[in-house]
């Protein structure tokens, strides 16, 4: 009975695998959705709305599978190496856009079929609530009269954090390294440090820094987007702070082996677009504090070519491109 | 008074009753399984939680997460796979007492004693969470360093044999979580250019190698080593724990804080404390020789000490939404998911859901008692079973927890190499315990050390600066320094009369 039900199961793999045919009635057994971050962090939390929404839509069970390690390197080349069939989609973050330059893989974005672009969140400015500068400007300035002095943390050495800050200061033409970086795992350290005396800098996401801004504990000068977060509407943003137009934000979307048959990219691309506008979706991410967007395949790949050369030329500012 | 009467009235739902029995047995077979961790269990649970009312979601989770604490002692103390790390620590005195035949005994402290050390991490959460929070909170890498090092003097204080010995096992630990990519420079080392060594070498597989591992190449390897039969095991687990709690009524207590204390730094977790607490059970015991030969001392306080790290990791997280550990972490998602948005006002704003939750803390400790009986009752059949079968059946629990780690054969591997290390390294007299205890605390050890540089300027003195961190660093260098003041001293008073 067990040997049948594995033949059973790996003929339909050979099916699947070779038949055009079977786009058609896509999807006809589980979808494995790989996650390259840690279970129980905000990429895995984000994955698991997504994966029990689609395998409502799509009646199909959709298994999220946490492979971490490697500051993300793991999980994304698990799903770059998947077969193009739709039974191995995976969620890519912005570190892909990252860890070429630093000589980690080869990956790029040009290796996965982009899906759909669901969540970014736009960097922020805190510091402790005590600090003695009011604005943006005041900070910026208090870093140029005295370059080496504010430590930042939030995120390991050449995270997305620390190239936040990092292209902030090189589009002021203040030196990069005028703000050392601590390196952290993750913003929650980082943010701690800040209260604690140990940091001046955490430009994190605003969501993560929520509850120590909520508890007095910690400030948000200015946010790195077009328009302020919706959890503090009076938040200026850094261009109405500074004049500084730099953008930074940490993203997540769907993507797929490179090759995808377009009929199932479309039916990925439907089913993708029906959750990022369905009310758990919403709920979920708002209360959250995380940020919906959407972008379809064409939007998407043209995000990540420009956040692709943005970054490489901070990373080579910084120096940690190679 | 309102409030906590309609806290009681939303636990004592039957639904939410019905939540806490399943979420229960779902966390002691997560806890008993090798591989699989109290973190993970919360983990899956929250897309479930995703369609629940706020009081049942976080049912969910404090009852899971207690119950898998308890129950990763179940496999360490019968078979030696330490279920959870928490667990790493006590694992071969519990395999001592079970291959002495008192199963029972360790098994029933293992449970009365988690119970214990949650209450009491409770009433801590219940009564000073607000001011222990602060405190928390003011720990920098500078103090969080001179942690580490007192973590990392617990390999002396808990070999048996040479301490010397026990040095050089935690050195091996110390290199293993040298490799990969996840250091302060974020520089890959010794990866041989392998995408699977940049991750580095998880604990939880090398873990099992280290001990399940070792000990099914050792019973295949020597035949004369025995399980104790179930005819052995018998007589009640909670028998003579009553007695267990007035004579270690010290060590309870003293467990209890320091593991509730512990919890509460936002950097160190249940399986710190549960390290913590054996070396200092062991370091003022009036029978240290006794330890490491199944003797239940440092059971009872190690015991209570990861259970009530559990409840204290609550207490920053409650707070301030700072994760006290990597199980907290996920349950602050939850939190604002509910639209309970942690803060020091959590208590004023959601006084029914933060007692409730209160209550179900006290609930679940208590539940764990029949559970835990009951678990250990079914658990315990596991030494009728021939020793030619368990061994096999073993080994296949072990390759399916390794692989159940991170879905790749890379933990497999893992696995067994350090299978393979932990048979060389008994088999020659080495304690293998240190060697976990290298690899939790060497990232730790690093990444504080490091940051700490940086945020100093390369000032070394910064690291007495900060009055904790003063405090903390004079500790560990007395430590350091007594054994070998006490040493020249003695020898100094051999040499006069000759």
């Amino acid at each position: 009975m067990r040997r049948r039900s594995l033949f059973v199961a790996a003929a339909s793999l050979v099916l699947a695998g070779s038949l055009p045919a079977a786009a058609q009635d896509y999807p006809t057994r589980p979808i494995t959705l790989i996650v390259p971050w840690a279970a129980g962090g905000g990429t895995d939390a984000v994955a698991r709305i997504i994966g029990s929404l689609l395998e409502k839509d799509l009646g199909q069970p959709v298994n999220v599978v946490n492979r971490t390690g490697g500051n993300g390197v793991v999980g994304h080349q698990a799903i770059a190496s998947g077969s193009p069939d739709g039974y191995t989609i995976g969620i890519a973050t912005v570190e892909l856009n990252m860890m070429h330059w630093q000589g980690l893989t080869n990956l790029t974005y040009k290796d996965y079929t982009p899906i759909a672009l669901m969540n970014a969140d736009p960097a922020g400015l805190q510091v402790r609530a005590d600090a003695p500068y009011k604005t943006a400007k005041d900070l910026l300035a208090a870093i140029k009269a005295n370059p080496g002095k504010f430590k930042a943390s939030g995120t390991g050495q050449g995270g997305i954090w620390h190239l936040a800050i990092a292209g902030l200061l090189k589009d002021q033409g203040i030196d990069p390294a005028a703000v050392p970086w601590v390196p952290s795992n993750g913003a929650a350290p980082g943010l701690q440090d800040l209260v604690a005396g140990g940091v001046e800098i955490v430009p994190c996401s605003i969501p993560e820094a929520r509850s120590l801004i909520d508890a007095g504990k910690v400030k948000s000068l200015a946010i790195m987007a077009d328009k302020p977060p919706a959890l503090y509407p009076n938040l200026p943003t850094l261009e109405q702070a500074t004049g500084s137009k730099w953008k930074t934000a940490a993203w997540r979307g769907i993507v797929a082996p490179k090759g995808l048959p377009q009929p199932i990219v479309d039916k990925l691309v439907a089913a993708m677009e029906k959750i990022n506008k369905s009310a758990e979706y919403k709920e979920f991410m708002s209360s959250r504090g995380l940020g919906i967007e959407w972008g379809g395949p064409k939007e998407f790949t043209a995000f990540m070519e420009k956040a692709d050369a943005d970054f490489g030329a901070v990373m080579k500012a910084v120096g940690i491109a190679k | 008074m309102d409030a906590l009467l309609a806290a009681f009235a939303t636990v004592f739902d039957p639904y939410v009753l019905l939540i806490i029995c399943l979420s229960s047995a779902y966390g002691l077979f997560v806890g008993a399984m090798p591989g699989l961790t109290a973190t993970m269990a919360t983990a899956l649970l929250v897309p479930i939680t995703f369609f629940m009312p706020p009081v049942p979601a976080l049912a969910a989770i404090v009852t899971a997460t207690a119950m898998a604490i308890f129950a990763g002692d179940i496999p360490g103390c019968l078979l030696r796979i330490p279920g959870t790390p928490a667990s790493a620590a006590y694992v071969d005195e519990a395999y001592a007492l079970t291959r002495k035949g008192k199963a029972e005994q360790a098994l029933g402290a293992g449970v009365v004693f988690s119970a214990i050390g949650g209450i009491f991490g409770t009433i801590v959460l219940v009564t000073a969470a607000p001011a222990l929070a602060e405190i928390a909170l003011q720990f920098s890498s500078f103090e969080y360093f001179w942690l580490v090092c007192l973590g990392l003097t617990c390999a002396v204080f808990i070999t048996t044999e040479s301490p010397l010995k026990g040095i050089i096992t935690l050195f091996i630990g110390l290199f293993v979580a040298t490799i990969g990519l996840d250091n302060p420079a974020g520089q890959p080392r010794f990866t041989f250019g392998s995408a699977d060594l940049l991750s580095g070498v998880d604990v939880i597989p090398a873990m099992i190698g280290l001990f399940a591992i070792a000990e099914v190449l050792r019973v295949v390897a020597a035949a004369e080593v025995r399980l104790p039969s179930a005819a052995e095991v018998k007589g009640s687990i909670f028998r003579g724990q009553w007695e267990l709690a007035k004579k270690y009524r010290v060590q309870v207590l003293r467990g209890s804080a320091s593991g509730t204390l512990i919890g509460a730094l936002p950097g160190a977790g249940a399986d710190i404390a549960a390290w913590i607490a054996y070396a200092m059970s062991k370091r003022f015991s009036k029978e240290p020789q006794k330890f490491g030969t199944g003797h239940i001392e440092g059971i009872v306080e190690s015991g209570a000490a990861n259970n009530a790290a559990v409840s204290g990791a609550w207490i920053p997280a409650l707070v301030f939404g700072i994760p006290g550990d990597s199980i907290t972490a996920i349950v602050i998602g939850v939190l604002y998911l509910k639209g309970l948005n942690p803060g020091p006002t959590i208590f004023i704003n959601n006084p029914e859901s933060i007692y409730a939750v209160f209550i179900l803390f006290f609930l679940s400790n208590i539940i764990m008692l029949p559970f835990g009986w009951l678990a250990i009752k079914s658990a315990k059949q596991i030494l009728r079973v021939p020793r030619n079968i368990l061994m096999p059946l073993i080994l296949m629990f072990c390759i399916v927890g390794a692989f159940a780690m991170n879905n790749s054969l890379y933990g497999v591997t893992v696995m067994l190499v350090f299978g393979l290390l932990g048979f060389f390294l008994e088999e020659n007299g080495f304690p293998i315990a240190p060697v976990i205890l290298g690899m939790i605390l060497g990232p730790m050890l690093e990444q504080n050390f490091i940051t700490s540089l940086i945020k100093s300027d390369g000032d070394m003195l910064a690291f007495f600066e900060r009055p904790i961190a003063a405090g903390l660093g004079i500790v560990t260098l007395l430590v350091w320094a007594t054994p070998i003041v006490l040493a020249l001293l003695r020898r100094r008073r051999r040499m006069s009369p000759a």
